[in-house]
């Protein structure tokens, strides 16, 4: 019934599993994609920080639960110690976690408050669309407010459902869902107001470590700032139906001067209905 | 405190129905659950596969899956609205009616009567009728695979509007709607057989049977009912508020909505207040998942390591907090679900801390086993696996919990990673070391080790090969719950490499547990009768024949004089000594009233 050469076995894949674990994540070659924005910086740094603290406690319990299963293999005559509990060792793995949850808590929270700061007077402002299985885009335009939207208006024409008489939305410029591209400014502060037709969506930008939900009826918001110009994806990360997987978008960050020559050169809603 | 009625033994039920079928006693009841239990999860890993088959080889066709799953297959490749189905059913069959079921169900029943002294459950009628009233969420939600439009598709977690509005997913007609009632019935199963167990643990405990001398699979089974019976009515009412939304124009959900061009004119719903009454039961239901399974690993752990669990009174403490914690941080799954942002720290907060209790249990596992004398019976290899797979799986929460890191891994793989690891497998090596444990003592017959050391090691490693390598394409932000993934930049040909692996494990693994159901079904007809107490335990159902007769016990229920681990007692003759017996020499004086002290008695033997 002891089995021994069982524990000695245990012993021997536990650690071998630590080892390749450790080695498979250490060595780096599948990695969070290349970051180019500046609160990713931030994440990132705490996501190593994390990586770190649990890879030497996955290491440490692993290898004292692979040393306990091995030096301590059964044999009939033998007797186990009668230990019932130990104050102070308990105390110990009560206290020492407390205090690495504590301060993973305050970095942790610090940042997730800093993140969602109200966004900057002078940020970018762009909306974007979800619906079942692409994005859309909209510009305030030169008076920097959108127009106001209603859902009881959205035709195949007007499909933000804009209410025209609202002469806010008059320099608005928008994009239906599948038919333009994401143009935003490198070093701004950019704020993204998300808004959904249908169902849930998530706007998922992984290079800008950007993610954040899109839910009907409501706007949700995102503010980040771009350091690097290019061409960056956007993929779909909240279950949307049948396409979800092919829910992908584009999105470029240029220069601040790119993006404003090509915002001017875009139709507004006044030049499609007026 | 039990009442001894000698009547019990004569209320034996003579003929086949009322003994095995419509049977009220616990054991019997436990055996149903079991079986049932897992045939779903059997169903569910099925399902598993053909999600395998589709990331490991994506659209490569394989004719013979039309002929055998017509309604998911077309012209042997799988469509993407049946991949929908199938994450959705998995989860919802592995998590409620495999994993809750059993643990709950089965082990509940099997194990609190047994463990407390009672001879059957406080309201035998309810647990039976508990029983089918699960059987028929069991066919309900098994029917759905058969409806126009297939089985619900708007994931385990059902959010809408997806789930809300039949236009938005082919699975949300019909199936839709066979899922929620689904859901609802069995969370009437769930209230009738928590109101059993609580009222079981609390009140029909024998005589001695101080709450500080329960062993600990009855503290966790206990708290794990009182956990379930506070949070499924939360799951109840969204599931009638949805059904609501769905057929009567209620619009507790669903906002106004266009889906495809055509209008769907509700007003004023809200999708986060489905999120926030479904995460209310949902993450409160990890822990009804994983609690149980702690409880069975204590067990197992010192009964094999021939020494008391470590610490029983920070343990118990322990499964309180992990329960009270785990009301309030179910905002964790909605950090940028467009929740106010500000309500994500304190449930960042709370998220974190209930780490601590699980930290000193992990540790006192392992200190159980230090300076023990460790028996390697395949139960004790599958608690042991749980210890690795808690911790493993367990650590990856605190990326996830953490918000701003969360950001970037939600959604992805990490997250299938983390929960299968910790919530999944965790449970699933508790329920492999609970049922390697007991089976002797519900069906009277021994499991074949040796089986069932290939089963674990195949499992063990398996499942390792399967759910570690999917936090590399957490780390390369893989999107989950996707059908394919051709034609993104940002995800490297390696990640297709890794799926492929990934797939192969996991259809190694589901082999390895038809070894499981080979080695259940021969040892339930040829195994060796198995004696009383096969593996020289101390706590009360070892002292019951295996399997017990009705009523458990004889005239005389059974007196508890010691807690629930006295092994390798120093001085004593043998490595273990049943809660039944007397304090000697010291005259017995029962002190079974003083709460969780240390061990609940004044042992003269461990001084």
């Amino acid at each position: 019934m002891f089995h021994p050469r069982q524990g000695v076995a245990l012993g021997l894949f536990i650690f071998l599993f630590v080892l390749v674990a450790v080695l498979s994540v250490a060595s780096g070659r599948w990695w969070l994609p290349p970051l180019a924005s500046v609160h990713g910086a931030a994440i990132d740094r705490l996501f190593t920080v994390t990586l770190l603290i649990t890879g030497v406690v996955f290491a440490l319990v692993h290898g004292l639960l692979a040393y306990s299963v091995w030096r301590f293999r059964g044999d009939p005559s033998r007797r186990a110690a009668h230990i019932r509990e130990h104050r102070a060792l308990e105390l110990t793995w009560t206290v020492v976690p407390a205090i690495i949850l504590t301060a993973l808590i305050v970095s942790g929270g610090q940042l997730w408050l800093q993140i969602h700061r109200p966004p900057p007077a002078d940020a970018f402002v762009v909306e974007v669309w979800g619906e079942q299985f692409k994005w859309g885009f909209r510009y305030p335009g030169a008076d920097g407010q959108f127009g106001r939207t209603d859902p009881r208006l959205i035709t195949d024409d007007n499909p933000f459902g804009i209410d025209l008489e609202d002469p806010a939305a008059r320099d608005d410029i928008f994009f239906p869902a599948g038919q333009g591209e994401l143009y935003l400014p490198v070093n701004r502060p950019v704020v993204v107001y998300l808004r959904a037709k249908d169902v849930l969506h998530s706007f998922f930008v992984p290079r800008l470590r950007v993610k954040q939900d899109l839910v009907p009826g409501m706007t949700t918001r995102f503010v980040f700032t771009a350091t690097e110009t290019g061409d960056y994806e956007i993929a779909c990360a909240e279950l949307c139906g049948l396409g979800h997987y092919t829910m992908r978008g584009l999105l470029t960050i240029a220069t601040e001067e790119e993006v404003q020559r090509w915002l001017a050169e875009q139709l507004t809603v006044a030049d499609l209905f007026f | 405190m039990a009442h001894e009625t000698a009547q019990t033994h004569l209320h034996e039920p003579r003929s086949f129905w009322t003994r095995y079928i419509f049977s009220q006693d616990h054991k019997i009841i436990a055996a149903q659950y079991i079986l049932t239990s897992l045939f779903m999860g059997f169903v569910a890993l099925v399902l598993s596969w053909l999600m395998r088959l589709q990331l490991g080889w994506p659209e490569h066709p394989i004719p013979l899956l039309s002929k055998l799953f017509p309604g998911l297959y077309q012209d042997g490749v799988l469509k993407p609205e049946s991949y929908l189905a199938l994450i959705t059913m998995h989860g919802t069959l592995m998590v409620f009616f495999f994993i809750t079921a059993i643990l709950l169900g089965g082990f509940g029943n099997l194990l609190i009567p047994l463990q407390v002294g009672a001879r059957d459950m406080a309201y035998p009628f309810v647990n039976m009728l508990s029983y089918w009233v699960f059987l028929l969420s069991c066919i309900v939600i098994l029917a759905s695979f058969f409806v126009t439009g297939g089985a619900a598709a708007a994931g385990w977690t059902a959010y809408p509007p997806l789930s809300g509005v039949q236009k938005a997913v082919p699975g949300s007609g019909l199936g839709q709607d066979l899922w929620l009632i689904a859901m609802a019935i069995f969370i009437v199963s769930s209230v009738m057989g928590g109101l059993n167990y609580v009222t079981t643990a609390l009140n029909m405990r024998t005589r001695g049977m101080s709450m500080g001398r329960l062993p600990l699979t009855v503290w966790a089974l206990l708290i794990t009912a009182i956990l379930g019976l506070l949070a499924f009515p939360a799951l109840f009412a969204g599931a009638v508020l949805l059904l609501l939304d769905r057929h009567l124009g209620t619009s507790f959900f669903v906002p106004y909505v266009v889906v495809g061009g055509e209008h769907i004119p509700h007003e004023g719903g809200n999708p986060l207040l489905w999120q926030h009454l479904f995460w209310f039961l949902g993450h409160p239901e990890v822990y009804i998942a994983i609690l149980p399974a702690m409880g069975i690993v204590s067990e197992v752990i010192s009964t094999n390591a021939r020494k008391p669990i470590f610490g029983y009174r920070v343990m118990v403490l322990s499964i309180c907090a992990i329960a009270f914690l785990s009301f309030i941080v179910w905002g964790h799954h909605m950090f940028i679900s467009g929740m106010n942002p500000y309500l994500g720290t304190a449930f960042m907060v709370t998220t974190l801390l209930i780490a601590v209790p699980s930290a000193i249990k992990t540790f006192n596992w392992v200190a159980t086993l230090w300076r023990g004398n460790l028996r390697f019976t395949t139960a004790m290899l599958f608690a042991i696996g749980f210890v690795s797979v808690f911790v493993t799986g367990g650590l990856t929460g605190i990326f996830l919990g953490n918000p701003p890191v969360d950001i970037q891994l939600t959604d992805t793989y990490f997250v299938v990673a983390h929960f299968h690891i910790v919530m999944g497998m965790g449970s699933v090596f508790g329920i492999f070391a609970g049922l390697y444990h007991w089976f002797p003592k519900l069906f009277g017959r021994m499991l074949s080790e040796r089986l069932g050391r290939w089963h674990f090691w195949l499992t063990f490693v398996g499942v390792y090969g399967i759910f570690f390598p999917m936090h590399y394409l957490g780390f390369l932000n893989v999107p989950r719950r996707y059908y394919g993934f051709s034609g993104y930049d940002f995800i490297p040909p390696d990640a297709q490499t890794i799926q492929l692996l990934i797939s192969i494990a996991a259809l190694i693994v589901g082999a390895a547990q038809l070894l499981f159901l080979y080695n259940f079904i021969h040892s339930w007809i040829r195994g060796p009768k198995a004696p009383a107490n096969p593996w020289q335990g101390t706590t009360l159902e070892w002292q019951a024949p295996s399997p017990p007769p009705h009523g458990n016990w004889g005239p005389e229920l059974p007196v508890v004089h010691r807690w629930a681990y006295d092994y390798s007692v120093p001085g004593a003759p043998e490595d273990y000594i049943p809660q039944t017996v007397p304090l000697e020499p010291v005259p017995v004086e029962d002190r079974g009233g003083d709460g969780v002290g240390s061990g609940g008695n004044g042992n003269a033997l461990d001084r």
